[in-house]
């Protein structure tokens, strides 16, 4: 990343985001975690759709719980431990021996059940169903609804992603998935 | 411009003694929005996230006693027994994201109309511990501390260290109505508690007035016309119940509903939800 | 005669070819999210503008002082009207609408001024600090009072009255059924916020990326409106985050080149979700009167209706809307007799042009509402008074014209309605799954069901004479390892339908060609045309199928050329690609392609037209359409009457999709649809109060969540269509257009009210 433009007021921390500390030398007080992350930091994988917390596309966890970056004023993660969608596919913390780079399981899912369209609400998404079936492995279909309605998707009605979240459950019992 | 982030209340008190025009941080729901919105500028914010002790909840004999900083999440997940209406009305507040940082704290705090934990608060005549450096604590009655939408009388070097409600038995249900199934704004919710041990029905009404409102009136009726023995009324009682329940609400039209279909849906809430307890 | 026809053993089915499920190209960065929308574009230098908006909905300009706002740090520039050198408008149809608003503000949220600074933040205080002079003037909201209201537009107040006149207008029936009906104003709420990036070039110039719907219309507005030549002004999309329409017009184009050139750095602008609601068309607010007349038996005999669209501050695409309700005010139906007039006209309220389903959206409410209310009057199951006066080919359209291709709208009602009906509710299911959801409004005691159906027709593609085409490139090589790759390109913008996907197979099935690259979307290749319509799989697909067929003639001539004659006459048909090589049919000679490569590449650019079309005439006649589209919907919902909340329980559908080139991404375009279908039934409108929006956020504007989406369970007709690509017909807008007809005919049967207008609010089945 470059020097980060010139800011109103300058304000400096530390931000550990998929396991690697990032020095954010000079914001200003009101910048969320997400623009930092976007703007600052060159993650642009979490997506600011609304800026309000109302509609998931920049879920990140941040100590473990499911969060609207957005929402999240980054200077106060600044010891807090971020993970953002471009940790997902690391491996790191996800599946055991992932090599790094590789799709997780449900970044695969997604693709092979047909989930992606425009795509600016998957990022959130990902993050928000490794989330749900780190807790709840065997979630049935209304807990999966429930869990992914703070997701808004515009494209896709929800029915592949409900399919992809069944075919990650579904491999990760030992099936094929569809 | 600074951020303060403490480790315990007592920092917490001192930060936000040293800068009275901080704004206080939790979990970010409203603060940050409204930040990104442009609506504020913060110049120093004093955060919470840290302080350990904002964070718990404890049960002494006669009270459940919210720390501020107990999210939505945490009362959804670990007080469905101790506080089942709570529990209720946390799982309909915005999205899991939002609950998981939200606070009650933060709801009570900003005191919108819509607060979706504040029907409930203010059924149990919940009360709003607020602590400064300078003066300690002082208790203040949900129904005194919020003034008007989105006010309150916390002064600004105080914060809110804990909300705290009766222990009460006896059946409870929260009924929120929105346009969607999830992740909406109330258009009209409400609270009851059939507190069996005073034998008092208490109901609160949420995005049916400037303020949470208790029914008084309808309380005092159903809770006269019940038979606490066995938990039943007759189906007049329920119907005049529903109509006062009506008639203690003061909606407006508005974007989100209007004030004929609030008053409306505040009957039908009440009818139903007394009969759920009581059945 | 369908151009999918192939010889056995050749191009009909191929790995990654056109019928096969295929994943997206775009699929790994976009699950990863590395993919670059346009809000992701970053440059070291940028700066970040926005623009300031007016709060009123009509008023008069006095003076604007940007003094103070030019002065605070951090700040580049400040621009108003006075400083756009060119064209002060543009516009879609008519450029009618100022860059910047000049004189007069004729809608909330109309942009004003526009600056540019280093940091956001700056930019939103420096916008804060131009100071408006505004006189405020009445705002004319009310559509009916516009044609009898002064001009609120040098152009006038009415954008279109157009008239439709077909068979005797004195025909009578038996039964007559009369209805008003009421369309709010919904709006597209694609995720990603309109967003791009100008860069000033060394020629003076500049490159603009941008996500966008139409880079070439884009492009010939923006260089009027900067007076700078066509060729001084490039365009490239960036990733785009869903369109629905809301993307065919300007909204920061114009702002954010001048800003660039103004101050020499790249600039960038996003939009916030409420700047978004404000800066885009929405679909059109409609009031609609019918009069259904039909035999005793059923059959109908005339249509008559008068429809009013509201088409907002400027023009946009209202005149196209309106000939799509007016053409189509009768649904999938024959009705020898109509009178039908149509209206679409200016008010103070936000601009209102594309929104998938395009005009039809609004008459499909109508005339289905009317078939069930002609129905109940005939005593006759709905369903069978459909089939009974189902179109097929060969059968008149309102304007007279003939369908000559397929028209399967007797085979998607079937379709839909064998769909089994969803189990009855039990007493055991979660409380959740109720109308009202997390908020336990209801038991299941509270609960009554209905089931609905409803149908539509939809022309695909432009119409009334527009010389629609697309324009692709293909260029066929060896690769450094040897190895054949074809690269395509055309500036057809992905959205999110997968058109990039699509042009990958075509390329895979007419050239045998495991790889294929796609080229930039750029206005360095000629248009595509816009991606709406349902048209971007005929116009922009049958342009990649012919410049790749181009490719394959040339290999041929190649092969043919190798046996020292041209490729001409009877030896045309005599040569074949066959896998992976040319084959002589005669002499049983093969050509491997890679040898024919060797020669060097073939690089070809072919533009593919539809067939022409006409105007309508002075009665609203003509063959003004190429294609049509059909589906049916069957709904089945549960609702709390006494609350008026409804869940929407299952959606069943028949879709006539001519032929599902990748059968994956045709289902995600139904379920898709459905759920806008959907939004517009129970929850979604732009709520105008005065000509204000009151909930310009996604915390008011409500589309559907997880929790509100209902399965959907889909039967594809498929019929390949005469003419066009590979005989399939586009599958984007019919999903939207019959499902929010179907989810009202289903609450109306749960609670047996009348139910005109959509959305469906709580009030209106409960008080």
């Amino acid at each position: 990343m470059t020097t980060p433009p010139p800011t109103p007021d300058a304000l400096a921390y530390d931000l550990t985001i998929n396991d690697r500390t990032h020095s954010v030398p000079s914001a200003w007080l009101g910048e969320s975690l997400l623009y930092v992350l976007r703007e600052r930091l060159g993650m642009p994988g979490s997506k600011n759709a609304c800026d309000q917390g109302e509609c998931g596309s920049c879920s990140v966890q941040l100590d473990g719980q499911l969060v609207c970056s957005c929402c999240v004023l980054a200077a106060d993660a600044a010891d807090g431990d971020i993970r953002t969608v471009e940790g997902v596919a690391s491996g790191s913390g996800r599946r055991d021996g992932a090599p790094e780079g590789e799709l997780s399981d449900v970044q695969q899912a997604f693709l092979d059940e047909g989930a992606v369209q425009c795509g600016f609400c998957i990022p959130g998404l990902i993050v928000s169903v490794h989330d749900l079936l780190d807790r709840v492995p065997d979630a049935d279909e209304l807990t999966v609804r429930e869990a992914i309605s703070g997701n808004l998707c515009r494209c896709t009605g929800y029915g592949r992603i409900l399919e992809a979240v069944a075919t990650v459950q579904s491999r990760r019992a030992g099936g094929g998935g569809s | 411009m600074s951020i303060a982030r403490p480790t315990d209340l007592d920092g917490a008190l001192a930060a936000i003694a040293e800068r009275p025009d901080a704004h206080v941080l939790a979990g970010g729901t409203d603060l940050v929005v409204e930040v990104n919105l442009g609506h504020r500028r913060p110049d120093a914010i004093v955060a919470l996230r840290r302080v350990e002790e904002l964070r718990r909840h404890e049960l002494t004999d006669t009270h459940l006693e919210l720390g501020a900083t107990v999210t939505y999440a945490t009362v959804e997940r670990d007080l469905a027994e101790l506080a089942p209406g709570l529990a209720m009305a946390a799982r309909t507040v915005g999205s899991p994201q939002i609950r998981n940082a939200g606070t009650i704290g933060g709801n009570v705090g900003t005191s919108s109309p819509a607060g979706d934990t504040l029907p409930w608060l203010r059924a149990l005549d919940a009360e709003v511990v607020l602590v400064s450096a300078a003066d300690g604590e002082r208790i203040v009655p949900l129904a005194d501390f919020i003034t008007g939408p989105k006010r309150t009388i916390r002064r600004d070097d105080e914060l809110i260290r804990a909300v705290r409600v009766p222990r009460v038995a006896g059946p409870q249900h929260v009924a929120k109505i929105g346009t969607r199934n999830a992740m909406v704004i109330a258009v009209a919710s409400l609270a009851i508690v059939v507190d069996t041990d005073a034998r008092r029905v208490r109901v609160g009404l949420g995005s049916v007035g400037p303020v949470p409102l208790r029914a008084t009136a309808a309380e005092d009726l159903v809770s006269d016309a019940l038979d606490w023995d066995a938990l039943t009324c007759d189906a007049d009682t329920v119907t005049a119940f529903a109509r006062a329940c009506s008639e203690a609400s003061t909606p407006i039209d508005d974007h989100r509903s209007t004030a004929a279909y609030r008053r409306h849906a505040v009957g039908v809430l009440a009818a139903r939800s007394l009969r759920r307890c009581l059945s | 005669m369908s151009t999918t026809t192939v010889p056995p053993g050749t191009r009909g089915d191929v790995e990654g070819g056109i019928g096969r499920t295929v994943d997206r190209p775009d699929g790994t960065p976009k699950v990863s999210g590395g993919f670059a929308f346009s809000s992701d574009l970053h440059h070291d230098r940028m700066l970040w503008g926005k623009a300031l908006r007016s709060p009123h909905p009509h008023a008069r300009i006095r003076s604007i002082d940007t003094s103070k706002a030019a002065a605070m740090p951090g700040v580049h520039c400040v621009l108003t009207a006075d400083d756009v050198p060119g064209n002060p408008n543009h516009g879609l149809e008519h450029t009618d609408q100022p860059v910047f608003a000049a004189d007069v503000v004729r809608f909330h949220g109309e942009a004003i001024a526009a600056v540019a600074a280093e940091h956001p933040e700056q930019a939103l205080r420096a916008i804060r600090a131009i100071e408006v002079d505004y006189e405020i003037l009445e705002p004319l909201t009310d559509p009916e009072a516009a044609l009898d209201a002064d001009p609120i537009h040098p152009d006038g107040n009415l954008f279109r009255h157009l008239p439709l006149r077909h068979g005797d207008p004195d025909a009578t029936g038996e039964v007559s059924v009369e209805g008003t009906y009421e369309v709010g104003m919904q709006d597209q709420a694609f995720l990603g916020p309109e967003s791009g990036m100008a860069i000033p070039t060394e020629d003076g110039g500049v490159e603009l990326l941008i996500s966008t719907q139409w880079l070439h219309v884009d492009h010939g507005q923006v260089a009027a409106c900067l007076d700078l030549p066509p060729e001084k002004v490039h365009l490239a999309l960036a990733g785009v985050g869903g369109a629905f329409g809301a993307r065919e017009d300007v909204s920061l184009q114009v702002h954010v080149c001048l800003l660039a050139l103004a101050t020499g750095r790249p600039v960038k602008i996003q939009y916030s979700r409420e700047e978004s609601f404000h800066g885009h068309v929405h679909r059109h607010p409609a009031r609609m009167w019918f009069r259904h007349t039909a035999t005793a038996d059923g059959d109908l005999v005339k249509l008559e209706a008068r429809l009013l669209l509201d088409g907002g501050a400027y023009a946009s695409t209202s005149p196209a809307v309106l000939a799509n309700a007016v053409c189509f005010a009768g649904g999938p139906y024959v009705f020898p007799n109509a009178v039908v007039d149509g209206w679409a006209v200016r008010t103070n309220n936000p601009p209102c042009g594309a929104m998938r389903g395009f005009g039809v959206v609004q008459a499909c409410f109508g005339h289905e509402s009317q078939m069930d209310k002609l129905a109940d009057a005939l005593g006759m199951d709905p369903v069978e008074l459909r089939l009974r006066n189902a179109m097929k080919p060969g059968d008149p359209l309102l304007t007279g014209q003939i369908i000559t291709g397929t028209a399967p709208v007797r085979e998607v009602i079937e379709a839909c309605i064998a769909h089994p009906l969803p189990g009855e509710p039990g007493p055991d299911d979660p409380l959740m799954t109720l109308p009202g959801g997390a908020g336990l409004t209801a038991e299941r005691r509270d609960v009554r069901r209905g089931t609905g159906i409803a149908v539509s027709i939809k022309n695909l593609m432009y119409s009334e004479g527009f010389d629609d085409f697309s324009t692709a490139r293909c260029r066929l090589e060896l690769s450094p390892d040897g190895q054949p790759v074809a690269t395509v390109q055309c500036a057809a913008a992905e959205v999110g339908q997968g058109f990039v996907t699509l042009a990958q197979q075509i390329a895979r099935s007419e050239l045998h060609v495991e790889r294929v690259l796609l080229g930039p979307a750029d206005t360095s290749i000629g248009s595509a045309g816009s991606t709406s319509a349902s048209r971007q799989t005929w116009m922009s697909g049958g342009a990649v199928q012919i410049a790749c067929r181009a490719v394959r003639e040339e290999l041929l001539a190649r092969a043919a050329g190798r046996e020292g004659e041209p490729l001409a006459g009877s030896r045309r048909v005599r040569f074949d690609l066959r896998g992976s090589d040319v084959v002589d049919l005669d002499s049983g000679a093969t050509f491997p392609v890679v040898d024919l490569l060797a020669e060097g590449p073939i690089d070809l650019t072919r533009e593919h037209h539809h067939a022409p079309t006409d105007p309508l005439d002075a009665d609203g006649q003509g063959n003004a359409h190429v294609s049509f589209a059909f589906a049916a919907h069957r709904a089945v919902v549960d609702v709390d009457p006494e609350l008026g909340l409804v869940r929407v329980v299952q959606i069943a559908t028949g879709q006539d999709v001519g032929k599902a080139l990748n059968p994956r991404a045709v289902t995600g375009q139904l379920e898709g649809g459905i759920a806008q279908g959907l939004g517009l039934a129970v929850m979604e409108e732009i709520v105008v109060d005065d000509g204000r929006v009151r909930n310009p956020s996604f915390t008011d504007y409500l589309i559907p969540t997880a929790l509100d989406v209902a399965p959907v369970v889909a039967t594809l007709i498929e019929q390949p269509e005469p003419g066009a690509p590979f005989g399939a017909k586009g599958v984007g807008e019919p999903p939207t257009i019959s499902s929010t007809p179907a989810i009202v005919s289903a609450i109306r049967a749960a609670t047996g009210r009348d139910l005109t207008r959509v959305p469906v609010r709580p009030q209106d089945i409960c008080l």
